[in-house]
């Protein structure tokens, strides 16, 4: 599968700045790209169009040339964020939020070292590093086809950056996933990506 | 000279009720000693849920009210109890908080930083935000401008000591190594600074000393030095560490750091350790080596003193 932007225009704000302007990105499966730009620039904003939250101003996104906003049910594009504190639910158990999403494999679990005393507990229990590792297993369904990593890593340890990564490089080859990779870490991307596009 | 902020033997539990009405009582955090000089930075590392903002929250006097304290905690001299903390905190001691949450989500940056608008102005454009970001309500900010904002709010007090939780994710090279360059600044004009942070790489570009974290303990302490070669790091966690940066190998360790309520007697990393004994299952002390501190019967560097 590919996942095209195509002269990309976006603005929170109609008349306020061209957040992306003309941006254009291919993402094929089984490839990882790597995504780097001062902060700001909008990265963030990217992932969002690319994963269907919002609409471009102008330009398209397209899955195997066909728009993605044509696409119902599941959306093969997930979006793991940046910032976990703030994608799950306070009020709700992990384990209730992960159930939502999909039925986990007990190998994802297992792949994202997910102890079973975790999925009992609240949001504000857990670590920021913790969580992250809930966020990925709830984007990894199994439809899904291309994954995009808005600084996955970025607030993890590096012994978790090491697993987590090295479980998703395997996940990705098995399924062949296409990974879109938002770092700010040079070295990283150098050792994950088969090629980096900057914004 | 007495260091600016010491803790001693610090410990940290928490009491949760488990099926109705049965207490249980978690460690979070055990035995933990840090000093920090004027003028120094001191880095904690410690992968996530190693207890490094309980850390910084029990310095401050805000953890929630089912934890439990034990210890001492030494500022300027004097035990900071929890008034004393609470009248300290915001002035001469500052957290930047780790999640960009902590802002007031209704308030505009301007006045979120702080009521002086000269002083702000000033603050804001320290860290290169220009005169309109007062004018936006956080959710208008991207992830790095977020934190420049947390940031200036923290240090808009002039304080004496500024404790730094993850203040760098999400930024780019350039502005986190920018803001580390301004700590480093803070610190050669006297105020202590305590960086708690997993990036032991960034850590090391300002940090003095770096204490690291595994499981609520402090397992070794080291000069910002040792770190450039493997072979004079003391504990096989640290090694661990500094094998997994990408450009040492990026090789993980298996398994997790054990949860609070599972510990293992004696020394937690006992069961993802290459170097364990059966003596591992017992007491291990924090103790002087080669110029720093661990906490391991079988060091890695040196013989032990």
């Amino acid at each position: 599968m590919i996942l095209e932007a195509r002269d990309l225009t976006f603005r929170y704000h109609p008349k306020g700045p061209a957040v992306i302007g003309r941006v254009d990105l291919t993402l094929k499966s089984g490839e990882r790209l790597g995504l780097t730009g001062p902060s700001g620039r909008g990265k963030t904003t990217l992932c969002r169009l690319l994963a269907g939250y919002d609409r471009p101003d102008a330009g398209e996104v397209l899955l195997d040339g066909r728009p993605l906003s044509t696409y119902r049910g599941y959306c093969p594009v997930q979006m793991v964020w940046q910032h976990p504190e703030l994608v799950v639910d306070p009020l709700r158990t992990l384990g209730a939020t992960l159930a939502e999403g999909w039925a986990v494999e007990e190998r994802v679990l297992a792949g994202l070292h997910i102890e079973p005393g975790w999925l009992t507990r609240y949001p504000s229990e857990l670590s920021g590093g913790e969580l992250q590792r809930f966020c990925v297993a709830r984007a990894l369904g199994p439809a899904t086809r291309f994954l995009l990593c808005d600084e996955l890593s970025a607030m993890l340890d590096l012994i978790t950056q090491a697993q987590i990564w090295s479980f998703l490089l395997e996940e990705a080859e098995r399924r062949d996933l296409g990974l879109l990779i938002v770092s700010h870490s040079s070295p990283l991307l150098e050792r994950l990506c088969t090629r980096t596009q900057a914004l | 000279m007495t260091p600016l902020l010491s803790v001693e033997h610090l410990s940290i539990s928490f009491t949760q009720y488990d099926r109705g009405t049965r207490r249980r009582i978690l460690p979070a955090i055990r035995d933990l000693d840090l000093t920090i000089d004027r003028g120094q930075v001191a880095a904690v590392v410690g992968s996530s849920g190693s207890g490094k903002s309980l850390l910084a929250h029990g310095i401050l006097g805000i953890l929630p009210y089912n934890a439990h304290m034990e210890g001492t905690i030494t500022y300027d001299g004097a035990p900071l109890t929890p008034k004393r903390a609470a009248a300290l905190r915001g002035r001469e001691i500052v957290l930047v908080p780790q999640s960009v949450g902590y802002l007031d989500p209704l308030m505009k940056v301007g006045p979120q930083v702080g009521r002086d608008k000269t002083a702000v102005r000033a603050v804001l454009d320290r860290y290169g935000l220009g005169p309109e970001t007062e004018g936006l309500y956080p959710f208008q900010l991207s992830g790095g401008m977020a934190r420049r904002v947390l940031i200036s709010t923290a240090v808009a007090a002039s304080p004496a000591l500024v404790i730094a939780d993850e203040p760098t994710p999400g930024l780019d090279a350039r502005a986190a190594g920018r803001i580390l360059g301004h700590f480093r600044e803070l610190a050669d004009a006297g105020t202590g600074v305590l960086l708690i942070t997993h990036d032991l790489e960034l850590a090391l570009t300002i940090a003095d000393k770096v204490a690291v974290f595994y499981a609520g303990e402090t397992v070794e302490e080291a000069p910002a030095g040792d770190f450039d070669r493997l072979e004079d790091l003391r504990h096989p966690y640290t090694r661990a560490l500094w094998q997994a940066l990408p450009q040492h190998g990026f090789r993980p360790i298996p398994g997790t750091q054990p949860y609070p309520g599972a510990l293992p007697e004696g020394c937690p990393f006992a069961p993802r350790c290459p170097k364990c004994t059966s003596e591992c299952g017992g007491d291990v002390p924090y103790r002087p080596l080669d110029g720093g501190f661990v906490r391991c019967l079988h060091p890695e560097r040196g013989n032990a003193s």
